[in-house]
């Protein structure tokens, strides 16, 4: 399409926020996670981040040198993505994982549906339940030098006592992300007080989920247990990281209260019916998969409008 | 009709007209059962049976079966022919038989042999309409041994059950589950089409739409001619 094409009505709204600044941002908010599971989980979790970055990267730049496109590796949206999925992702797992999980996340949800902005899940989530379909044994295998237990969330639905302040500061088990609420929530601040996300979608996910846990978790309100299925698992990097993905979030206000209300249901189904002990990232693929009926339903009337006719 | 006419089917079948890869038919047994090799293979030429022999009895039978009811009457044919091949594989091949299970009674409501009986042998005569059923159905034995060999070597490191991949290679489980089968089924059309499109450039004649009626449209009177069937899309009988 040529620019004269792209041309429309006034007024104008000029600001210096792109596409690449903003996940720049992503990023950044996203080191506290990073530097707390490397930290956490040893070298072990660097290797792997840089593989699984590295991965996204270069298969991005592959396929559009490949097929002759323009090359979008400079908006930073694939960093995004190999270092989310990097976070999501075991530490004793081998590095392979990283970059197969890399060339899925970008070559088959990202690329081939057109690129940034066309692709209709989380490429890193979507790459996420693509190893752990496939390589379960791996992709569950929490065990590393530091931690030979089985995940805060799996000892809770076992009715395992667990330790909610290490839970909250992070020294436990899990995916090199995952574990540290405080870490996740002061990237999640950062984005919040620059305006890139807000909390439509996150609060009302953590707020239905909270309320789901109350119903039908068999604890009632009990305090102990909502805060450790809050603090445990992938909840917290979902709600603020993963759900609020600009392509696959709904673009409409209630839209994303709706979204928001149905990964809570979703996830608190998953973890509490289900046979395994986390189910955000399932939660949240299938949200994704329900962004275009949600917008649907919840497009708002336009100014004139009254009923659907002309007022 | 002469040999090459036969020859023609054979390659039509396979190649030009390929039911899974180009007309895009049968994808419930294409997806379902194509878990390895053997299970492509045996589904392939459990279908190619039925299909050839049910093309044969529909094109001899063309002139009497009365337009209104030719739907029912071509069931009639095609699900005789699948009780056959269900019970001999049940007595004589009963590995294949349970690996497929309730895909082999389906076989009856598989658009292929629907399309061909509707599209060809119910137009055509018995040869060239046996050899457009062998045809169709080597295509798509072709077709699912290759979806079938794809998913085993990745999600199980083997063909045909044969170990091929190192050791130290780690089946990637997805490939024979569901997701597996579009994966590898879009992976392979795209693979043909692009084929097809360079086959194209290079001057030879590969485009698909142009079968069913011998290219002998001069003397022939059907109103439903299957060009008019694959090409514009008037009658959509199949799904």
């Amino acid at each position: 399409m040529s620019d004269l094409m792209k041309v429309s009505s006034n007024p104008h709204v000029r600001s210096k926020v792109t596409t690449s600044s903003i996940m720049m941002m992503v990023v950044i908010a996203l080191l506290p996670a990073a530097g707390f599971g490397i930290y956490n989980f040893g070298i072990d979790a660097l290797i792997l981040i840089v593989v699984t970055v590295a991965s996204t990267v270069l298969t991005e730049f592959a396929y559009e040198k490949l097929m002759k496109k323009k090359v979008t590796i400079g908006d930073y949206s694939a960093v995004v993505t190999g270092l989310l999925l990097a976070l999501n992702l075991p530490s004793s797992a081998p590095w392979w994982i990283g970059a197969l999980g890399g060339i899925f996340a970008i070559l088959v949800v990202k690329m081939l549906f057109g690129g940034l902005g066309q692709n209709f899940m989380n490429p890193a989530l979507a790459a996420r339940c693509f190893l752990l379909i496939s390589f379960t044994s791996i992709m569950t295998n929490f065990e590393c030098d530091t931690y030979t237990g089985a995940t805060p969330l799996a000892a809770l639905k076992s009715g395992e006592p667990v330790d909610i302040l290490s839970m909250v500061i992070g020294r436990t088990s899990g995916t090199i992300g995952e574990t540290s609420m405080i870490a996740i929530v002061l990237g999640a601040c950062f984005l919040i007080l620059l305006g890139v996300i807000d909390l439509r979608i996150p609060g009302s996910y953590i707020a239905s989920f909270v309320i789901f846990a109350c119903l039908f978790g068999g604890h009632g309100f009990d305090p102990a247990y909502i805060s450790a299925q809050l603090a445990g698992g992938g909840l917290m990097l979902g709600a603020f990281f993963m759900a609020t993905d600009y392509v696959t979030r709904p673009i409409t206000k209630n839209g994303q209260y709706v979204y928001g209300i149905l990964l809570g249901i979703l996830t608190g189904i998953f973890r509490i019916f289900g046979p395994s002990s986390e189910g955000v990232s399932y939660a949240i693929i299938i949200g994704n998969l329900l962004v275009p009926l949600i917008e649907k339903i919840t497009l708002p009337t336009a100014f004139g409008m009254k009923g659907g006719k002309r007022a | 009709m002469d040999n090459s006419n036969s020859m023609e089917r054979l390659y039509n079948g396979l190649v030009k007209e390929n039911p899974t890869f180009v007309l895009m038919l049968g994808m419930c047994p294409t997806l379902a059962v194509t878990t390895s090799a053997m299970n492509g293979l045996g589904m392939g030429l459990t279908t190619m049976v039925v299909l050839a022999l049910s093309n044969m009895i529909i094109s001899l039978l063309r002139n009497i079966i009365p337009d209104k009811v030719r739907i029912p009457a071509f069931i009639v044919v095609i699900a005789s022919f699948v009780t056959m091949v269900e019970l001999l594989l049940e007595g004589f091949i009963p590995a294949l038989y349970d690996a497929l299970g309730l895909y082999i009674p389906l076989i009856v409501v598989n658009c292929i042999i629907l399309g061909r009986a509707e599209a060809y042998a119910s137009k055509n005569p018995v040869i060239p309409s046996l050899f457009d059923g062998i045809g169709m159905g080597l295509g798509f034995s072709f077709a699912l041994t290759c979806i079938g060999a794809v998913r085993e070597l990745i999600g199980a490191g083997e063909i045909f059950g044969l170990h091929i991949m190192p050791d130290s290679y780690v089946p990637c489980a997805i490939f024979i589950m569901a997701p597996g089968a579009f994966f590898v089924l879009a992976a392979l059309t795209a693979v043909q089409n692009k084929i097809r499109i360079n086959g194209e450039r290079k001057g030879k004649d590969m485009s698909k739409i142009q079968s069913g009626c011998s290219e002998d449209c001069m003397n022939c009177n059907e109103k439903g001619c299957s060009h008019r069937f694959y090409g514009e899309g008037k009658e959509s009988g199949q799904k």
